[in-house]
């Protein structure tokens, strides 16, 4: 058997090219955001859109292209582990992607999360930060300690759920609700007893799934699409640096993108109220940039 | 000496355990649990895993906080029975491959040729079973196609477990390419034609050419004049790029005295070109007929491309594998259009037979080869469009479901892409593509196997005992996914390629024979295509329909741009020949040429056929019951039909908001309602989205083939309407899936449909942009009493509508809003329920299938438009199958309101609210735009009461309908309620 060649490799730095960014009125700060794609990664641009709309560059990059040494995490401050469907969620969601991760990018993680920085995972970057032991990371050891299991249904969830902020932290500042879409066959959170406990301590659940008013989901189908213990939809890391989330707000950036909004939309207009062109979610966003400003 | 390990995974409390359990009980297996072990064969030669190694294989190929492995340890559980499901030797083993570069990352190894990770699944089965019943639930766990099963009792399965089996392909001879004696009687040439060439080496027939007689004289003609015999790779890359599949022959030859040029160019082509010639400068076609998917305008940036195939012939063999191969190799066919589109949307459409139903038909004669079960079909198509879209993270939002026991033997499967792209790169259109003489052909994507060989003969053919199973192809999504994101995202906008085509039907014979034209020749050396396995002969490499694969013209000075790009994808990229302006397509195999044609012979040899056809005039039974007093138990009944109610289970578990475009989703209102289209916005910071809608009515097909066409495109058309989509952005796509069309009488229908078709998009001005057709749609088999049986699906058009939304945000959705708000029903309702869904459930066809007033529509359309653009509209639905009594209850359920509603007296009360006229929408208006709703409407305006309360009422001359909104939310929801 050959040894692998990929790590010594010098290979070319290929930028990917993104899509027309609308930036919002705010200034975009010179502190720039680095977001994971290949494999099956496939929200990767969207998400790039929503940080640059909240004022903040970003930019994609294949993992093998940080394996090379052709791009380095220590240029950016903020870490997305986008959503998506890496390896085809064999052996497990998110597994495989980090496994590639630990297995070549282990020191690079450790450096960053030294730094002043920010890491965030969504739905499939919320598999992989749990598998790479990311979140919860308690004592800062990379253990795995939780697990996001296949949903009670048994089948891929899409629908749009509400979340109610469980935490008070730089993530869930200023939010009094997400209203977005979850889109995932394995979500169902898990994880021990006493790992449980830790998290609810130290206040590491930062949203959870609850009913359309805002009371909780206590596992009720659909609110809780996938039987997540204790509502969880999203936690940090024990340090706070990390946010690992099931749900996409990122897709549910404009108010049209809501699922109600033309029921809402009706009824503001006939109330003489004004139809807001971007949804809530954008908030949750805005708190990652305004953490660099 | 191969060292063989086996890692067996499981969940400690398998969360899935319950409902797989109550899935399989519900098929009628008297389980009591049916536990899932995932394992993992490891199969190395050239160095062995210690005991520790496998140890940290295992470790990573779980997550221990909720999972457990044995390593060469058999599973210790309580069960009766295990059956082992793995994957036969040479089929695509996504998972098994993924596991393998997991361990090589951790080893920093790589495993050399022969060497692998095999994935198989085994499941403990606890509860008695009868033998039969055993083998029955074996069967149900897997296809013999393309699955190997072991099954062990607990006794067997003892202390030491399962074997550990390595499914390698074993190949022994080096085959090469044999001559094909084509001196034979006609009887003799014809058996060539439909079973293929006989193998020397094993004396048996390599499966259906479809090649009929006069196209065999005319192969053996030329070879007579060349003075030589030809190759089998010759025949069989004339079968495949003369197949119907390809060439659509019946749609491009001439017909009757009337149609000289064929239906494709008079009816279809015709109806674009007269459309684009009257629209002038308005016209919003950019690439049409030319391309793998038709382009349109989306704005003066960026286009939008739609493309629809189907897939049947393979789904009806193996559900999962055919629909997922069916949509992700549409994907490829926007990837393939221009210089590569990126897909941003795709839709799907599945017409089965009753998944209730359990029909004992065999493709054998003494009750061998049995068909799928419709349920069986349904879910496998289901899961193989869902695992395609979601795994390459193209939003699914849009698709039907259409039940018709004829469909029992050979499902339609639909799967259409859209896809985005810009117009123009530094000047130059991207929708347009050269390949050039000297450029270098390369293959990219997944590796050539002996799956899919025959693709394109077989679709051509009906199925019947002789189909091969070599025709069944694995999808591997993330394989795709890897090349499309580096070719959409990276490779085009570097122009480093000239020229991109997919490898479909016929594999690289049809795609690098079809992008000589561009240049005028091409030369491939075979020994350069990557093997999944050695030992493949030559004709099976050039004609093989392995997945994942797409063929580029690379110019020299950029290939090693090109080659460093993909293999820092890890996208595996192959230079196998090149492109010249020899007028030939020639391909060697070690050494020799096995292939020496024109590419005009190739092209355009085919003889030119005939056809002739017949429609003679049929007569249904009307039904002769009387109007029922009250409705209120019909209404009920119309909501709870298959092909009526809420099929959600289908579209939640389809990712339809990656992409973060969504606007109007599959499901609408809190009531939850399924739309008749969905808009989706594709380029981020645009105001305008992409609608989509589709249309079928195959109950019309038998009674008024013609009539058929026109419901098709108005309601594939009005769908759009309703979200305050204008007609004059909107284009539409054809897919005919017809039956047996080598009868006169079919044929005849198929004119009178593809005339419709002309007439329908002339009359609407919506021009055609892309097609496909799927023309022998029988199966041919045996009851159980071992009578022969010929089940037809009925002629079927689905037409496909596109069109670009202006603004988003003033976009309407179906569901009722407000207290108090007017309903009315814009269009006219006549008694016309010939082949509706009203007839169906009486048990009768009736003859008046709904006639259409294109001119008058066009008008109702535009003043729709107005009202909707200026805010005059709380919602809008179209009315379809099941009439105005239905969109009604849908239109009440979605917003979770009721409705006073009033019909005229005069009407026959049954007749007004089931009859499915066309051109009809259900509108809800606050009372304050009354006068101004009416003023733009005029005359097409029908004021049928109001939303109140949480009652749906029906009045006509008295009361006809009292029911709770919420019991006919229940009565919509349950038929499908527990899929």
């Amino acid at each position: 058997m050959a040894p692998s060649s990929l790590r010594r490799k010098n290979t070319h730095n290929f930028v990917a090219s993104g899509s027309p960014s609308a930036k919002g009125g705010r200034q975009t700060i010179p502190e720039r955001a680095l977001i994971l794609s290949g494999f099956g990664i496939n929200s990767e641009m969207e998400t790039q859109e929503v940080l640059a709309r909240a004022g903040m560059d970003a930019e994609i990059a294949h993992i093998n292209d940080l394996i090379s040494g052709g791009k380095r995490m220590a240029d950016y401050r903020l870490l997305v582990f986008p959503g998506g469907f890496s390896y085809g969620d064999d052996t497990g969601a998110g597994n495989a992607y980090a496994n590639r991760v630990r297995n070549n990018l282990q020191e690079d993680i450790r450096e960053f999360l030294d730094g002043d920085n920010l890491v965030l995972g969504i739905c499939n970057g919320f598999q992989i930060l749990a598998n790479l032991g990311l979140v919860p990371a308690i004592h800062q050891k990379f253990d795995r300690e939780i697990a996001l299991m296949p949903n009670r249904k048994g089948v891929l969830e899409c629908r749009f759920v509400t979340l109610k902020p469980a935490a008070d932290n730089l993530w869930t500042k200023g939010i009094e609700r997400i209203s977005c879409p979850v889109a995932h066959g394995e979500g169902n959170f898990s994880c021990s007893k006493e790992t449980l406990q830790h998290l609810q301590r130290r206040m590491m659940i930062a949203f959870t799934y609850v009913r359309d008013e805002m009371s909780p989901a206590n596992g009720e189908y659909p609110y809780n699409p996938n039987g997540s213990v204790e509502d969880v939809a999203g936690i940090t890391s024990a340090d706070g640096k990390v946010l690992a989330l099931m749900p996409h707000p990122e897709r549910a950036i404009e108010f049209t993108n809501l699922y109600d909004w033309p029921l809402r939309k009706e009824r503001m207009r006939r109330q003489g109220q004004p139809v807001p062109s971007e949804s809530v979610n954008m908030q949750f966003f805005r708190n990652i940039v305004d953490y660099f400003r | 000496m191969a060292h063989v390990h086996r890692i067996e995974a499981r969940y400690k409390a398998d969360p899935r355990l319950k409902v797989r359990t109550d899935r399989i009980r519900s098929l009628g297996f008297p389980i009591e649990e049916l536990h899932l072990i995932d394992v993992y064969t490891i199969s190395t030669s050239s160095r062995d895993f210690t005991a520790g190694e496998l140890e940290e294989i295992g470790s990573q190929l779980i997550n221990p906080v909720v999972q457990e492995f044995t390593a060469d340890a058999a599973t210790l559980a309580n069960f009766d029975y295990a059956i082992e499901v793995g994957f036969l030797p040479g089929v695509t083993d996504n998972v098994g491959t993924t596991a393998r570069q997991t361990i090589e990352d951790y080893f920093a190894m790589k495993f050399s040729e022969g060497e692998a990770v095999y994935s198989s699944q085994l499941y403990f089965v606890r509860g008695r079973l009868a033998p039969e019943a055993l083998k029955k639930l074996a069967a149900t766990l897997a296809n013999p196609l393309v699955n190997r099963v072991h099954v062990k009792t607990r006794q067997e399965y003892g202390p030491s477990g399962m074997d550990r089996v390595a499914p390698l392909v074993e190949l022994h001879e080096l085959p090469t390419a044999e001559l094909v004696d084509l001196d034979l009687d006609d009887a003799e040439l014809s058996r060539l034609g439909k079973e293929g060439v006989v193998d020397p080496q094993t004396g048996q027939r390599r499966g259906p050419l479809a090649l009929d007689l006069p196209q065999l004289h005319t192969i053996r003609d030329y070879f007579r004049a060349k003075g030589r015999k030809p190759t089998d790779v010759e025949i069989e890359a004339l079968a495949q790029t003369w197949s119907e599949h390809c060439k659509h022959t019946i749609f491009a030859s001439a017909m009757d005295e009337d149609v000289p040029k064929g239906l494709y160019k008079t009816c279809i082509q015709g109806a674009t070109n007269r459309i684009r010639e009257e629209r002038g400068e308005k016209d919003i076609c950019l690439s049409v007929f030319s391309d793998n998917s038709g382009g349109i305008i989306f704005d003066d940036t960026w286009l939008v491309t739609h493309k629809v195939e189907t897939h049947n012939s393979p789904s009806a063999l193996d559900p999962f594998g055919g629909a997922l191969t069916g949509i992700v190799g549409v994907n490829r066919d926007t990837i393939g259009f221009g210089l590569g589109a990126k897909p941003c949307i795709n839709i799907y459409g599945f017409c089965v037979s009753d998944p209730e139903s359990d029909p004992a038909l065999f493709r054998g004669k003494d009750r061998s080869n049995p068909i799928l079960s419709p349920r069986r079909i349904l879910d496998g198509v289901v899961r193989g469009v869902g695992v395609g879209g979601n795994c390459s993270g193209i939003p699914t939002p849009q698709g039907f479901v259409w039940f018709d026991d004829r469909y029992v033997g050979k499902p339609l499967v639909f799967a259409g892409t859209v896809g985005v792209m810009p117009r123009e790169r530094d000047g130059k259109p991207l929708y347009e593509k050269q390949a050039q003489a000297g450029d270098l052909i390369v293959m990219i994507g997944g590796r050539v196997g002996k799956d899919g060989i025959h693709g394109a003969t077989f679709s051509s053919e009906a199925l019947d005992p002789a189909s091969p199973v070599t025709a069944v192809q694995i999808g591997d999504p993330i394989t795709q996914k890897k090349f499309s994101d580096v070719i959409v995202k990276e490779a085009r906008d570097r122009d480093l390629y000239h020229s991109i085509t997919d490898n479909g039907a016929g594999g690289i014979s049809c795609s690098v024979a079809e992008m000589a034209r561009e240049c005028n020749g091409c030369h491939i050396t075979l020994d350069k295509v990557p093997l999944k396995y050695p030992g493949m002969a030559p004709w099976e490499i050039w004609i093989s329909e392995s997945q994942e694969r797409m063929t580029l013209a690379v110019p020299p000075a950029k290939l090693e741009e090109f080659m460093a790009l993909m293999e820092a994808r890890e996208v595996e990229a192959t230079v196998i020949g090149s492109f010249n302006d020899s007028g030939r397509c020639v391909v060697e195999s070690r050494g020799t040429v096995v292939m020496d044609l024109e590419l005009t012979f190739l092209h355009d040899g085919l003889p030119k056929k005939h056809l002739r056809t017949t429609l003679s005039p049929r007569e249904y039974p009307e039904p002769d019951c009387t109007c029922p007093d009250r409705l209120d138990d019909t209404l009920k009944r119309m909501l709870g039909r298959k092909n009526i109610c809420s099929k959600e289970f289908i579209s939640i578990q389809y990712d339809h908001t990656v992409q973060g475009g969504h606007v109007l989703g599959p499901i609408q209102g809190i009531g939850r309602v399924q739309g008749m289209a969905t808009l989706t916005r594709v380029v981020p910071g645009s105001k305008r989205a992409v609608g989509l809608s589709q249309a079928l009515f195959p109950a019309y097909s038998e009674i008024d083939p013609r009539r058929m066409a026109l419901a098709c495109i108005d309601t594939a058309i009005r769908g759009l309407i309703a979200t305050g989509l204008p007609l004059d952005a909107i284009a539409i796509l054809d897919n005919f899936c017809w039956c047996s069309s080598d009868d006169p009488e079919r044929l005849g229908q198929l004119k009178a449909a593809a005339f419709g078709c002309f007439e329908g998009a002339t009359g609407f001005s919506t021009p055609f942009i892309s097609g496909k057709d799927s023309m022998f749609n029988d199966f041919s088999g045996y009851d159980a009493e071992n009578n022969p049986v010929k089940v037809s699906v009925p002629p079927t058009l689905l037409i496909s509508s596109i069109g670009v939304h202006p603004d988003a945000g003033n976009a309407v959705s179906m569901d009722a809003k407000i207290e108090g708000d007017l309903v009315y029903v814009v269009g006219e309702t006549r008694a016309e329920l010939g082949g509706s869904e009203y007839f169906a459930e009486l048990g009768c066809p009736g003859n008046t299938v709904p006639s259409l007033d294109i001119a008058a529509a066009k008008v109702r359309y535009q003043r729709m438009t107005d009202a909707l653009s200026h805010g005059q509209v709380a919602s809008a639905f179209p009315v379809t199958h099941g009439g105005l009594g239905v969109a009604l209850a849908q239109v009440a359920i979605a917003g979770r309101l009721g409705m006073d509603i009033t019909i005229p007296g005069d009407a026959r009360p049954d007749w007004f609210l089931f009859s499915e006229s066309l051109g009809r929408f259900v509108v809800t208006v606050a009372s304050e735009n009354k006068r101004t709703f009416e003023r733009i409407l005029g005359a097409d305006a029908h004021l049928l009461g109001r939303v109140r309360g949480s009652t749906l009422r029906i009045s006509g001359m008295t009361t006809l309908v009292e029911v709770q909104v919420s019991e006919l939310e229940a009565v919509y929801k349950a038929p499908f309620g527990r899929y």
